[in-house]
C-alpha cells in the first residue's frame, strides 16, 4: 500500500505541476477524459446450491449445470477421499461435462470414475483433479470449487479453467 | 491436485486483428491454423459486430465451434517491437484437419516467446560465447568470427572433414526449405562436407532407402486416400498419438463409415462398406483401441508380432497373395518389374511366419486377405502406412522393401484409396545441392567424434544427448572432449582473439573438440557447446514446408523472434560470409571464393535461392503465390500457375511410371536374417526386458518446448514405462515409481506406468525426453547404411525410489477411450 501511496502522489504532484504551468499562462484546463467503467479483476462467480450430500450416491454421476443452465457439469460422491474433495468425507467433486478439447459431451466410467470423451476419446481422471489420463484437450478438466454448510447443501462458487464455447465462465 | 491455469476468461479478438496463415509447425500432418494479432491495448467485444468471428460471444458456442479459443492459444508477444495479443487457432476450412487441434498444436500460442507474459523464457536472444567459464552474450560479428576462425584453422589441417555437422533435414520448426538450404548450400554448396548427420539419425542417409531404391517416393499419396480405401494397414504406426489430425480427420471416417458417400461418388463402379483397419505392432497403442471404438472389433486386427519380425509378415502376406491369384498382374506387367525374382526370393509360408512372428496361421491368412482378397471382383484397396516401428526397427532396409513389395503386388501405389507411404514425424521441407559426396553408406558420425575424430563440430537444431542411440557414452566422451577446449579457453583472455583461436586449436590437438550449437533454447548438448548462435522459429519467420501428403504452405510471419534471434538461412549465410572475409586474410582467395553467394537480406531471398531455383517445379512457386493458396496450399510438385493459382500434384505415380531409369518400380528380394544389428542378440539375452520406446500424444518431440509446458510437466514429470501388472510385482514396484533401465550400454530412468495390456517383458518407454534419456540404453548397432535400430532395445529395471512427490498426484489409469 506504502508504494502505491508514494505513486498516487507523484502522479499528484505532476498534475499539480502541470496546472500550475496552466494558470500562469491563464490557458483553461483541458477536460478531462471520459471515465472507464470501473471493472472487477476476477471473473464474479455465482454461488449456487447444486445439490445436498443426501441426494449424492458413491459413485453415481448427479447431473447439474454450473454456473448457469448452459454448462452442464457432475456432481460426484467418489467414496474415498481426495485431494480438494468436499463434503464430511472429502470425497465430493464437481466438474464441467463438456470436453475442452471440442465441446461434445463427456460420459462417466463408474468402473474407474473417469469422464470419456466420444469425440476424440479425451479422458479424464475424477480422482486426481480432472487431470486428462490421455487426448486432445490442452487443459485439465475445469473443476468447481465447492462449499458445503452445515445442512449439507453443496454450493458451487468457482471454476478453475476456462470453460469450452465461451470466452468468459460467467457469460 | 492436475495443473490448472485458473483463466477464467480470455481477451475477445476484435473485427480488424490481423489474421496470418499459420501451419502448426510440429507434426508432419501440418494443420493449418490462423495468427490473429491485435495492439495490446485493445479488445474485440461479445457483439457480433465487435469481434473476429461476426458471432455473439455472449452466448455459449456449440461444441466444434470457430468461435472459440483455449488459454493455451493465445498470448501477448512482439511484432515489430510492439506488444500484440495473439491467438493461434486452428482454421475449420483448411481440408488437412478441418478446424481440429491437437493437444500439441493447440499449445502454439502459450508456447510462443513472451517477455510480458513469461513464457519460454528459455528461448536464446543472443549469441552467446564460452567466456570466464560460463556462456556469456556477445554480437553476431564476435561469434561468427570466432567460429569462422576455428572452423577456417581445422579445415586447413584437416581439411573438411575435420567439420562435423549435425543439421535438421525437416520442414516445420527448426526446419523448412528456407533453412535446409541455407544450411545445405554453406555445407553441400561451398563445401563437400562428408561428416554430417540429420537430428534423429547417426549419418546422413534416407530412413527409407528401400523404398527409394524401388523407385517408389514415400510419400505418394493423399491424405484423402484413407477415407478411399477399402483397408488401411497400419505397420509401427501410432497414429491416433503422433499424427493425430491426419487420423481423427481422414482415417476416423472411413472406419466410421462417414465417407461412404465419398467413395461412392469418386469411385462408382464397385461395392463399398466401413473401412477395416490391420495394425501390426507388438504394443497395444490408443490407436488399435480407437479404431475398435469406431469400426467394431470386427473390423480391427491387430497384429501383435514378436518385435522386430515384421519382415516375415510381410513377405508371408507377398507369398500368400500371390498364391491365392490376388494379385495386380495387369499393374505388375506394366509398372514393375523383378515380381517372380522377389516372389522366389522372399517365399514364406503362414506356417513358417506364424512361428517366427508369434501370430497364428489363422491371423496371417486372414489379414492377407483383407489386403487383397477382390470384393466382387474387384481389386481391393489398401493402403499402407509405416512409421518408426519399421524406420526404427530390425533390418528396417529389408523390412520397408518387403512391406512395399506387398503394395506394388496389389497395384495399390498411384491409385485412388492406396498408397505406401512412410506417416512422418516432423514436416518435409528439403532443398539442398547435391548430397552424392557423402557416399552410401554415409559416414557413421556419432561413432567417428566418440573415436576422438574432427575438431569442429557445428549443430543446428539437433540434441543428441537426448535422441540418439548409444547415447550414454556420446554423452561422456563429447562432454570430455568439450572440456577439454572450454578449459583451454578459461586460461586466455577473451578480447586476445589470436591467442584464443591458438588455444583452442591447441586443445583440438590434444583430442578437444570445438562445438557450435545453433538451436533455439540451450539445449541438453548445447550445455557442452562453446558457442550457442540463436535461431527464430516458425512465425518468427515467414517459413514453407509440406506435410505427409507433399502439401506445401507458407507460414507468415506473426512475431518478432526473440531479441537479437535469426533465421537459421541468415545464420547460415553470416557463417559463410564470415568463412569468405577469415579465408580471404589467410590468403586464401579461390577458397574463399566458394564461400560467395549469400548476400541474402531476407528468408524469401534464401526461398527464391533455394526453392524457386533448385527444387522440382520449385519456377511456379513464390510468397506472394503461397500467400494466396492460404492454408490448404498445394500439392508438390507444382506442375503450372493457371488462373492465380499453383497447381500441384494429387498423387504421384498415376501414370504408372516410377522413379527408377526404366520408369518400373523394382520389387526388391528380402530375406530374414533375424536381429540383423550387431550386438542385439547378445543384448536380447543378457537383459530381461524389452525396452520398447516411441512417442507420448501430448509431447512434441524430445520436449524441447514441451520442457517448459507446465500443462505437459504435469502429467509426465518423468519419461513414463508402460508395464505389465505382472512384471511391476516382480519388480516390487508401483503406480509412479522411479526405475532404473540399465543395460551394457548405460542406464537411465523412467516412472512406472502400469499398463494392463502389456505383455510380460515387453515395456515401451517415452522416447527422448530430458528427465529420462532412453536412448542410453540402446546400443551402437545399425544396419550396413548406418541406419539405428532403436526399437529393439533390452535392458534389465530395477527399483530407484518410491513415486516422489511431484508424481503423486497423477493419474496411472489405462489411456485407452471407454465409453460410458
Amino acid at each position: 500500500m506504502d508504494r502505491c501511496n508514494r505513486l498516487v502522489d507523484v502522479g499528484r504532484r505532476q498534475f499539480l505541476r502541470g496546472s500550475a504551468f496552466a494558470a500562469a499562462t491563464a490557458v483553461a484546463l483541458p477536460t478531462m477524459p471520459a471515465k472507464a467503467a470501473p471493472s472487477l479483476a476476477l471473473v464474479e462467480y455465482p454461488s449456487n446450491k447444486l445439490a445436498n450430500v443426501a441426494n449424492l450416491k458413491p459413485n453415481e454421476p448427479f447431473d447439474v449445470t454450473y454456473p448457469d443452465g448452459d454448462a452442464p457439469g457432475v456432481l460426484l460422491k467418489l467414496g474415498t477421499k481426495v485431494e480438494g474433495g468436499a463434503g464430511p468425507d472429502g470425497d465430493i467433486v464437481g466438474f464441467s461435462t463438456i470436453c475442452p478439447h471440442k465441446g461434445f459431451p463427456l460420459n462417466f466410467n463408474a468402473d474407474d470414475r473417469t469422464l470419456n470423451c466420444p469425440g476424440h476419446y479425451s479422458r479424464f481422471d475424477c480422482e486426481a483433479g480432472g487431470q486428462q489420463i490421455w487426448g486432445q484437450s490442452t487443459a485439465n478438466l475445469p473443476q468447481y470449487a465447492l462449499r458445503v454448510d452445515d445442512k449439507g447443501d453443496i454450493y458451487a462458487e468457482g471454476l478453475d479453467e476456462l470453460l469450452y464455447g465461451r470466452l468468459s465462465n460467467v457469460l | 491436485m492436475a495443473y490448472k491455469r485458473h483463466v477464467d476468461r480470455l481477451p475477445i479478438i476484435p473485427a480488424d486483428a490481423k489474421k496470418h496463415n499459420v501451419t502448426c509447425h510440429y507434426c508432419i500432418v501440418g494443420c493449418g491454423y490462423h495468427a490473429y494479432t491485435w495492439p495490446v491495448n485493445k479488445q474485440g467485444g461479445t457483439e457480433a459486430a465487435a469481434n473476429a468471428f461476426g458471432v455473439n460471444l455472449a452466448e455459449q458456442q456449440p461444441a466444434e465451434t470457430a468461435a472459440w479459443y483455449a488459454p493455451s492459444m493465445y498470448n501477448i508477444v512482439k511484432q515489430d517491437g510492439k506488444d500484440v495479443h495473439i491467438v493461434i487457432k486452428p482454421d475449420a476450412d483448411c481440408e488437412v484437419n478441418s478446424g481440429l487441434g491437437s493437444v500439441r498444436g493447440a499449445r502454439m500460442g502459450e508456447l510462443r516467446f513472451s517477455t510480458a507474459r513469461g513464457s519460454q523464457l528459455q528461448r536464446l536472444t543472443d549469441p552467446m560465447v564460452w567466456r570466464y567459464g560460463q556462456m556469456q552474450p556477445t554480437s553476431w560479428d564476435d561469434a561468427l568470427d570466432l567460429v569462422a576462425r576455428v572452423t577456417a584453422a581445422v579445415i586447413k589441417e584437416q581439411g573438411e572433414d575435420g567439420l562435423f555437422v549435425s543439421v535438421f533435414d525437416h520442414g516445420g520448426s527448426a526446419g523448412g526449405y528456407e533453412n535446409t538450404w541455407g544450411t545445405g548450400k554453406f555445407y553441400f554448396g561451398s563445401m563437400k562436407v562428408k561428416n554430417i548427420r540429420i537430428h534423429n539419425r547417426p549419418a546422413y542417409n534416407s530412413e527409407v532407402h528401400a523404398t527409394r531404391d524401388m523407385g517408389v517416393g514415400e510419400l505418394n499419396n493423399c491424405y484423402e486416400d484413407a477415407e478411399l480405401a477399402d483397408t488401411l494397414v497400419s505397420v509401427g504406426n501410432n497414429p491416433l498419438e503422433t499424427q493425430t489430425n491426419y487420423f481423427l480427420n481422414h482415417w476416423v471416417p472411413n472406419l466410421r463409415g462417414t465417407s461412404i458417400q465419398k467413395k461412392q461418388e469418386q469411385l462408382p463402379d464397385e461395392p463399398h462398406a466401413n473401412g477395416r483397419i490391420i495394425f501390426v505392432d507388438p504394443r497395444r497403442t490408443v490407436s488399435v483401441n480407437a479404431a475398435e471404438a469406431e469400426t467394431g472389433k470386427d473390423n480391427v486386427m491387430h497384429l501383435a508380432i514378436n518385435s522386430g519380425t515384421d519382415m516375415v509378415l510381410f513377405n508371408a502376406w507377398l507369398t500368400e497373395i500371390a498364391d491365392k491369384g490376388w494379385v495386380d498382374k495387369a499393374f505388375i506387367d506394366a509398372s514393375t518389374k523383378d515380381f517372380d525374382k522377389a516372389l522366389a526370393a522372399n517365399r514364406t509360408t503362414v506356417e513358417q511366419a506364424a512361428e517366427i512372428t508369434g501370430l497364428t496361421v489363422e491371423q496371417i491368412r486372414q489379414s492377407a486377405a483383407w489386403i487383397a482378397e477382390p470384393k466382387e471382383g474387384k481389386r481391393r484397396r489398401t493402403m499402407f502406412a509405416y512409421e518408426k516401428g519399421l524406420i526404427w526397427g530390425n533390418d528396417n532396409y529389408r523390412t520397408n522393401a518387403a512391406l512395399v513389395n506387398v503394395a506394388l503386388a496389389t497395384g495399390n501405389v498411384g491409385r485412388e484409396g492406396g498408397g505406401c507411404v512412410r506417416m512422418g514425424g516432423h514436416q518435409e521441407g528439403y532443398v539442398r545441392p547435391s548430397d552424392a559426396h557423402v557416399g552410401r553408406p554415409a559416414a557413421y558420425v556419432d561413432k567417428l567424434l566418440i573415436e576422438g575424430k574432427g575438431g569442429v563440430h557445428h549443430i543446428w537444431a539437433c540434441d543428441h544427448y537426448k535422441t540418439t542411440l548409444n547415447a550414454h557414452q556420446f554423452n561422456m566422451v563429447y562432454k570430455k572432449r568439450t572440456d577439454i577446449v572450454k578449459d583451454a579457453m578459461n586460461a586466455v583472455p577473451y578480447g586476445d582473439g589470436a591467442s584464443m583461436v591458438k588455444a583452442i586449436t591447441d586443445a583440438i590437438h590434444a583430442g578437444g573438440l570445438f562445438s557450435v550449437d545453433v538451436d533455439i533454447i540451450p539445449s541438453k548438448i548445447g550445455a557442452a557447446s562453446h558457442v550457442w548462435l540463436p535461431a527464430a522459429e516458425s512465425g518468427e519467420m515467414n517459413l514453407t514446408s509440406m506435410n505427409g501428403e507433399r502439401r506445401m504452405r507458407l507460414v507468415e510471419r506473426y512475431m518478432d523472434p526473440p531479441g537479437n534471434a535469426k533465421p537459421d538461412c541468415l545464420i547460415a549465410a553470416g557463417l559463410a560470409q564470415h568463412m569468405e572475409k577469415v579465408l580471404r586474410e589467410m590468403g586464401d582467395n579461390a577458397y574463399a571464393d566458394q564461400f560467395k553467394g549469400y548476400d541474402w537480406k531476407t528468408e524469401e531471398d534464401a526461398f527464391m535461392d533455394g526453392y524457386n531455383k533448385n527444387a522440382g517445379g520449385g519456377e511456379h512457386v513464390t510468397y506472394e503465390r503461397l500467400r494466396a493458396m492460404g492454408n490448404n496450399g498445394f500439392q508438390e510438385p507444382a506442375i503450372g500457375f493457371e488462373d492465380g493459382k499453383i497447381v500441384g500434384t494429387k498423387r504421384l505415380y498415376t501414370d504408372g511410371k516410377f522413379g527408377t531409369k526404366d520408369g518400373k518400380a523394382t520389387f526388391m528380394e528380402a530375406q530374414w536374417r533375424g536381429l540383423q544389428a550387431p550386438g542385439k542378440e547378445e543384448q536380447k539375452k543378457n537383459n530381461k526386458y524389452l525396452i520398447n520406446n516411441g512417442r507420448a500424444n501430448q509431447v512434441w518431440q524430445n520436449a524441447f518446448l514441451d520442457q517448459e509446458s507446465e500443462f505437459v510437466m504435469d502429467r509426465w514429470p518423468f519419461p513414463f514405462i508402460e508395464m505389465s501388472p505382472d512384471d511391476m510385482t516382480e519388480l516390487g514396484v508401483k503406480n509412479g515409481d522411479l526405475v532404473e533401465v540399465f543395460n551394457e550400454s548405460g542406464s537411465t530412468q523412467a516412472m512406472v506406468y502400469p499398463t494392463p495390456t502389456a505383455r510380460k517383458g515387453e515395456t515401451f518407454m517415452l522416447f527422448g525426453f530430458p528427465t529420462g534419456v532412453q536412448g542410453n540404453v540402446i546400443n551402437a548397432g545399425t544396419n550396413e547404411l548406418i541406419l539405428p535400430n532403436y526399437k529393439q532395445t533390452w535392458a534389465n529395471i530395477r527399483k530407484i525410489s518410491d513415486a516422489p512427490e511431484g508424481v503423486r498426484h497423477l493419474s496411472f489409469k489405462s489411456q485407452e477411450y471407454m465409453a460410458g
